[in-house]
């Protein structure tokens, strides 16, 4: 399952070479401390000029497009809620033919967006099939963890419990009564060369994670977790905040799978009680103390299997001799 | 024509695709704001973090080595404020 | 001047798909098309055509990538049928309203249920209102050249829209015709390399798709619509343009049997030609009967089909396909609009035949005529040839 991935295209950023330039304008409609927008624009930054945007219908879509003001710098391809995937692997093949008939001077970068809707949900066969066809693109998922776009309905991605517009918590129901998909997972599952969680509270990790995604030949699959604070009720103020502390809850780890190979890239040596996240979110006000005890010990366990991956997918420190016969 | 269009069909670029990239910054979306970030020039360390996670990607460095939004765009959301780690910035109401 | 060859007419497609020398063919097998797309992947296999094959996961992703293909700037083909033309549906109008040209060949069948893999337009009728300029052909060098004509149309820079040619499931796609297929360097001289006028161009960006407020989305499909209208004068001077160069002629509406026939048949697709063998039966029994076909099926050529059945009395208007519940089938329909509150209109008489495979022969259709003849095909439609209890 490890394969080699070559990432000597990939250049580090550190603090004294952030990109800062921006290919998304300030003038976008996204609400008051939207952290979705905030991730996009950060990959955009560190993706730079030479990239071809897909972007899949919803909340990023429609903040950034409405005739006739677009907030994008860079070539940008809205075509519909669930082929994000499929848009983008058809512009890789076309710059593929075309720079082979030398009609395209060199490939440009591919981005494809989506929300967890697009990704998760409806999209995940188009998805599927990207991966697995290897166009060299990078798919991004930015995970606000509900349809946010069409008013707050859950998604697969939707965390175990969450109020939503469809899952209502009441006398017979919790709220999300199914524990959140795990997207990235699936991708690794596609055997693809680079596979991450990012978060944008952890801005350094999420460029690297960006750099590296487009430096690998073949697709590439970056799953970021996004506050919306429109849809988890949540302060505007506390986006950012929120993004890091579902880091250091354990709820969101930050990894990356480098040709099969599982790295926690923000290890969480002393985590903070889910209840420090949870608190600064209206979704999960109703929860009981045995629904919270549940999400505490599952969220653990579900740590300590990354952490398991991790040492089983590390190389070998030593090659081991091929055991001889007798 | 119809008031309530914004242009004639004959004058839509091809497909209804937008043909000036980024006119978005056209947009004050600076209306929106209740709250106002003030900063607080004794308190801060030049660290770069709110323009960072602002939102809006609006606040830039000045000639002083100061981060500040453009108010222009600026929704007040209070991120730059909350993601100071020196508390240089604080959210006052807008107007006073 | 080309070599004339047997060949399966799918395969003949595959040829002219390789002649237009496409940048990207994004497709998804399913009956009675495969043969087309398998072809074509064993000449980029080859390297008999320099172009990338995206072998998708599914038609609504096949659209969608050529949709993508074609906004970065490339030539594109794809082909489908039945389902699959109905899983794109949604991605259908996406095309065409950001007008991208592209050529999709519909070998028609029919739509489940019940599941049926031959030959019907339920698949096609049901996509009337894509924006997709859509034409008809009736035999194998037809679908050859009108292939070829359709890249060049689709991208004529007075058009810029997408392009269906449709053949007939199985009655058509399998059967093996003797067709001319033209040189190389006689294609090329006729099509020349697409030049596209917008697409994704890092040096150049434009935002494609953006969200159409109220403010602007009639004036959109205005643009649509008026692009769509405006293709008819191109496709007839590329139809005419190809007949100068290959010596084969084809025009938006055809005619034969009697000039001027007091009863005519009005057909589309392959069965047209089943239905010239009973008309010319019928001419030489001296009856009085013609018969018009319709090639170009959207934007559907109002003045050539009034002209081509100037003094006619009756139309017997052949439907390949059920529009449940509506008032008569959809060519009918399209045919009962155009003559409304003309003076001296035919009679319109709607026959739905040949639905999922049925056959429907020479000998049938000389029935209809003596039934129409005697006025006992009456009512909005009839669908011929069902078996029942009560009849
Ligand atoms: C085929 C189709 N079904 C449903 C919709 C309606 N729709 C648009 S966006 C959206 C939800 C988007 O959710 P997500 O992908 O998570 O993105 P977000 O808005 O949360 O960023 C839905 C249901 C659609 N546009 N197309
Ligand atoms: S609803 Fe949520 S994700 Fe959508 S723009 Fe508003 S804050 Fe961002
Ligand atoms: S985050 Fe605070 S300390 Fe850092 S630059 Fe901004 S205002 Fe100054
Ligand atoms: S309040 Fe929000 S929008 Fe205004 S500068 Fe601070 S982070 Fe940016
Ligand atoms: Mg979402």
């Amino acid at each position: 399952m490890l394969r080699d991935v070559d990432l000597s295209g990939y250049e580090k950023v550190t603090a004294k070479n952030i990109p800062w330039e921006k290919f998304i304008t300030s003038g976008h409609r996204a609400c008051q401390g939207c952290a979705e927008v905030l991730a996009m624009g950060m990959v955009m930054k560190a993706a730079g000029p030479e990239t071809i945007v897909c972007n899949a219908t919803g909340c990023m879509e429609i903040i950034t497009s409405p005739f006739p003001q677009s907030a994008w710098t860079v070539p940008w391809l809205h075509v519909a809620f669930e082929n994000a995937a499929a848009v983008a692997s058809g512009v890789e093949s076309a710059t593929r033919a075309l720079e082979r008939k030398g009609k395209l001077k060199k490939r440009p970068k591919i981005i494809a967006f989506a929300g967890d809707g697009g990704t998760a949900d409806i999209g995940l066969q188009a998805l599927s099939g990207a991966l697995e066809r290897g166009h060299d693109f990078v798919y991004v998922c930015l995970d606000n963890e509900a349809y946010m776009n069409t008013g707050i309905q859950r998604s697969s991605s939707t965390p175990y419990g969450a109020m939503t517009t469809t899952s209502p918590p009441g006398k017979k129901s919790i709220g999300q009564r199914t524990w959140k998909k795990n997207m990235a997972m699936i991708a690794a599952a596609h055997e693809i060369p680079y596979v991450a969680t990012a978060s944008p509270a952890y801005h350094l990790d999420l460029f690297n994670k960006v750099k590296k995604a487009l430096a690998v030949e073949g697709p590439a699959y970056l799953h970021i977790f996004a506050t919306c604070p429109t849809g988890w009720r949540s302060d505007p103020a506390k986006s950012v905040e929120l993004c890091r502390l579902a880091v250091q809850s354990k709820v969101f780890p930050l990894y990356e799978v480098v040709g099969g190979q599982y790295i926690i890239t923000q290890k969480v040596k002393k985590p903070k009680p889910v209840t420090d996240y949870f608190k600064l979110q209206r979704r999960f006000r109703h929860l009981t103390p045995d629904a919270v005890e549940y999400i505490q010990s599952r969220v653990d366990e579900e740590y300590a299997r990354l952490e398991a991956f991790e040492k089983a997918t590390a190389p070998l420190e030593e090659v081991a001799e091929p055991p001889t016969e007798g | 024509m119809s008031k309530q269009a914004i242009m004639a069909w004959e004058d839509l670029a091809l497909g209804t695709a937008i043909l000036s990239p980024g006119n978005a910054k056209e947009l004050r979306t600076g209306d929106w704001r209740s709250l106002k970030p003030k900063l607080d020039e004794e308190k801060c360390i030049k660290c770069s973090l709110c323009a960072m996670y602002c939102p809006e990607f609006c606040i830039s460095v000045d000639a002083e080595g100061f981060y500040r939004p453009d108010f222009y765009y600026c929704k007040g959301c209070g991120v730059c404020a909350n993601e100071c780690p020196k508390d240089a910035i604080t959210m006052g109401k807008e107007g006073e | 001047m080309g070599k004339r060859v047997g060949l399966e007419v799918s395969l003949a497609v595959a040829e002219a798909v390789k002649l237009a020398n496409v940048d990207v063919v994004s497709a998804y097998p399913i009956t009675p098309q495969t043969h087309i797309v398998e072809e074509l992947s064993v000449y980029v296999a080859s390297g008999e055509l320099d172009a990338e094959f995206i072998p998708v996961e599914s038609e609504h992703s096949a659209m969608s990538a050529a949709l993508g293909a074609a906004a970065a700037g490339a030539r594109v083909y794809t082909a489908t049928a039945s389902q699959g033309l109905a899983l794109m549906h949604e991605i259908l109008f996406i095309v065409s309203g950001m007008r991208m040209p592209m050529v999709m060949t519909v070998a028609n069948r029919a739509l489940s249920a019940p599941i049926s893999i031959w030959n019907d337009h339920g698949d096609i009728m049901a996509e009337r209102d894509i924006g997709w300029i859509q034409i008809f052909a009736e035999n194998g060098q037809e679908a050859l050249d009108l292939t070829l004509c359709a890249f060049k149309i689709a991208e004529d820079k007075r058009v810029l829209l997408p392009m269906i040619v449709n053949i007939d499931g199985f009655t058509l796609s399998h059967v093996i015709e003797p067709v001319i297929i033209p040189d190389h360097a006689e294609v090329d001289a006729f099509l020349p390399p697409y030049q596209p006028v917008l697409k994704l161009d890092t040096q150049n960006p434009v935002t494609f798709g953006p969200v159409g407020v109220p403010e602007v989305y009639t004036e959109a499909r205005k643009q649509l619509e008026q692009a769509v209208i405006g293709a008819k004068p191109v496709v007839d001077e590329v139809l005419a343009g190809f007949g100068a160069a290959f010596d084969r002629q084809y025009k938006l509406v055809e005619q034969n049997g009697k000039i001027g026939a007091k009863t005519l048949f009005v057909t589309m697709g392959s069965l047209g030609e089943t239905c010239m063998t009973a008309v010319d039966e019928l001419m030489a029994e001296g009856q009085d009967a013609g018969q018009t076909r319709i090639r170009l099926w959207r934007p559907f050529p109002e003045e050539e089909f009034l002209a081509a059945c100037a003094g006619a009395e009756k139309l017997v208007v052949i439907d390949r396909a059920l529009s449940p519940g509506a008032v008569c089938g959809p060519v009918a329909s399209e045919l009962k609009s155009l003559f409304y509150g003309r003076p001296g209109a035919p009679e319109i008489i709607n026959v739905i035949a040949g639905l999922g495979g049925r056959d429907v022969t020479v000998r049938e259709f000389k029935e209809m005529f003596a039934l129409a003849g005697s006025g006992k095909l009456s009512g909005n439609y009839m669908m011929w040839g069902v078996e029942s209890h009560a009849s």
